[in-house]
């Protein structure tokens, strides 16, 4: 569990972005420590992928600031992107490349070298239970295991901040299971900044919650507090509609 | 970085079907044309032998052979930088690259690296078929190196525009058809302009072509073909960090 004197991997100030004439995100500011495992939780378009969009670099704050690790994401890109795993809402995989191919050029992408590349990716292979299929085309995986590609893309590099857009979307029930541990696991070593709008996801393996609603965050704190909101012991599902103001 | 994803473009490339159909049809009609012209020579050197000055068997080839690839790259050029970003951004893998400690130089410069990589080999043939005359005579070799010498800068300053434009949409066919109609048009300014010295000539990499295949190397066209790609490969780095800006 995370106690708020670990250090803080990525820390987010102020952040706004809109498009056209709408706010997406709207003043968010949030912690993410060593160690833990962060969910980003909110309704269809509440602001979630943005607000990931705009942490990986992907996408250019409005206004705001952003650190990962000590390095100013809008002022030394390429620093703090080193210490950076992203994975989008769609998995950005080559179709017609080999898993380990692939996994080579993202772990040369992020600056590992031919040697340590390697070794690299065969623990990558192995975290994510994708050794059978490494030699496989991407294109001919399934959509299970094309996901876990999208993962080891995000962690193969080891960074100390990962983030995880949906990363559960679209799986069956054993696969969820397996990236759910692998994600439980992952958030022990480095910080996990997951983005969900399934509760039963958050209960099961993040350690704090920031809930997401139109753009703005109404809530910052442990699913725990969560659940027990108000001293009411009415659950996570009620207090989460209470907050995000539709009738429970 | 940029080595890294030259490699991963040129490997793209080499792992689509249609890239090995259009390499296989050119070589055949690069072949036939050579052989074509070839027989032409040898059928008119008895006369030029009594010429004095008469063209020697690489002028009378090597123009029309470096003509005709300059004017089959300008079509098919579009076919392979419709691709390169394009495509990045129609199947969504472009923010691998984005959240990478890469800049949109690297990602621009390796893509435009990777496709002039893979174009010297669409059209190695050529010098190849050329210097397999060498073992029956002598071949001018300033005029061969003036030709070839063009044709990389030439290729260069179309990846440059293909890639411009495709940086520009996310459906290849647009990008295709973008760059064709660009190229197309530049062509057509220079072969359209009534005055040999219209200003629209000088717009055209074809017409800066023209002195290299007569194997001139003129400083002023070296400097256009190298602004002519410098100024579009910065405005492909330029579009995609307004990706960023823009969504």
């Amino acid at each position: 569990m995370s106690d708020s004197h670990s250090e803080i991997t990525l820390s987010a100030r102020g952040l706004y972005r809109r498009f056209g004439a709408r706010l997406v995100v709207n003043d968010v500011s949030l912690d993410l420590h060593r160690g833990e495992v962060l969910g980003l939780l909110g309704h269809n378009g509440a602001g979630k992928s943005t607000t990931l969009q705009l942490l990986s670099g992907c996408l250019l704050p409005d206004s705001g600031e952003i650190d990962i690790c000590g390095n100013d994401l809008l002022r030394q890109p390429q620093q703090a992107k080193r210490c950076l795993g992203y994975l989008p809402e769609i998995p950005p995989l080559y179709r017609e490349m080999t898993v380990k191919s692939y996994l080579t050029f993202a772990a040369r992408l992020h600056g590992l070298s031919t040697a340590h590349a390697a070794s690299a990716i065969a623990e990558t292979l192995h975290r994510c239970g994708l050794e059978s299929a490494r030699q496989q085309r991407i294109g001919a995986l399934s959509k299970g295991y094309q996901q876990r590609v999208g993962i080891a893309q995000a962690i193969v590099h080891a960074p100390d901040v990962i983030i995880l857009d949906e990363p559960t979307v679209g799986l069956d029930p054993a696969q969820i299971r397996d990236i759910r541990g692998l994600i439980r696991e992952l958030g022990d070593r480095h910080s996990v900044l997951i983005s969900t709008h399934l509760l039963a996801e958050v209960e099961a393996i993040c350690d704090r919650v920031n809930i997401l609603h139109e753009g703005r965050l109404v809530f910052d704190g442990t699913t725990a507090k969560l659940a027990a909101l108000d001293g009411s012991a009415s659950g996570l599902e009620t207090n989460f509609l209470r907050i995000t103001g539709v009738a429970a | 970085m940029i080595r890294l994803i030259a490699m991963r473009e040129l490997r793209s490339l080499l792992s689509q079907p249609s890239t090995w159909f259009t390499l296989a049809l050119l070589q055949f009609i690069l072949a036939w044309f050579f052989l074509a012209r070839l027989e032409a020579f040898l059928e008119i050197q008895p006369q030029l032998a009594e010429i004095a000055n008469a063209p020697g068997v690489t002028a009378a080839l090597a123009a029309p052979m470096f003509n005709l690839i300059a004017l089959l790259l300008m079509m098919l050029v579009p076919m392979f930088t419709m691709r390169s970003l394009a495509e990045e951004r129609r199947n969504q893998t472009l923010p691998l690259l984005l959240a990478a400690p890469v800049s949109a130089a690297d990602i621009v410069l390796g893509k435009f690296v990777g496709l002039l990589c893979f174009l010297i080999l669409l059209s190695g043939s050529v010098p190849l078929m050329f210097y397999s005359l060498s073992f029956g005579t002598a071949l001018d070799h300033g005029l061969m190196l003036a030709n070839l010498a063009g044709l990389l800068l030439l290729m260069a300053s179309f990846v440059a525009l293909g890639l411009y434009i495709s940086a520009l949409t996310s459906q290849p066919v647009v990008a295709a058809i973008g760059a064709l109609a660009a190229l197309l048009g530049l062509w057509l300014a220079d072969i359209g302009a009534t005055a040999s010295d219209s200003p629209w000539r000088a717009l055209s990499p074809l017409h800066h072509f023209e002195a290299f295949n007569t194997g001139l190397l003129d400083s002023g066209d070296v400097v256009f073909f190298v602004l002519f790609s410098g100024i579009f490969l910065l405005l492909a780095m330029r579009r995609l960090n307004n990706n960023r800006r823009y969504g």
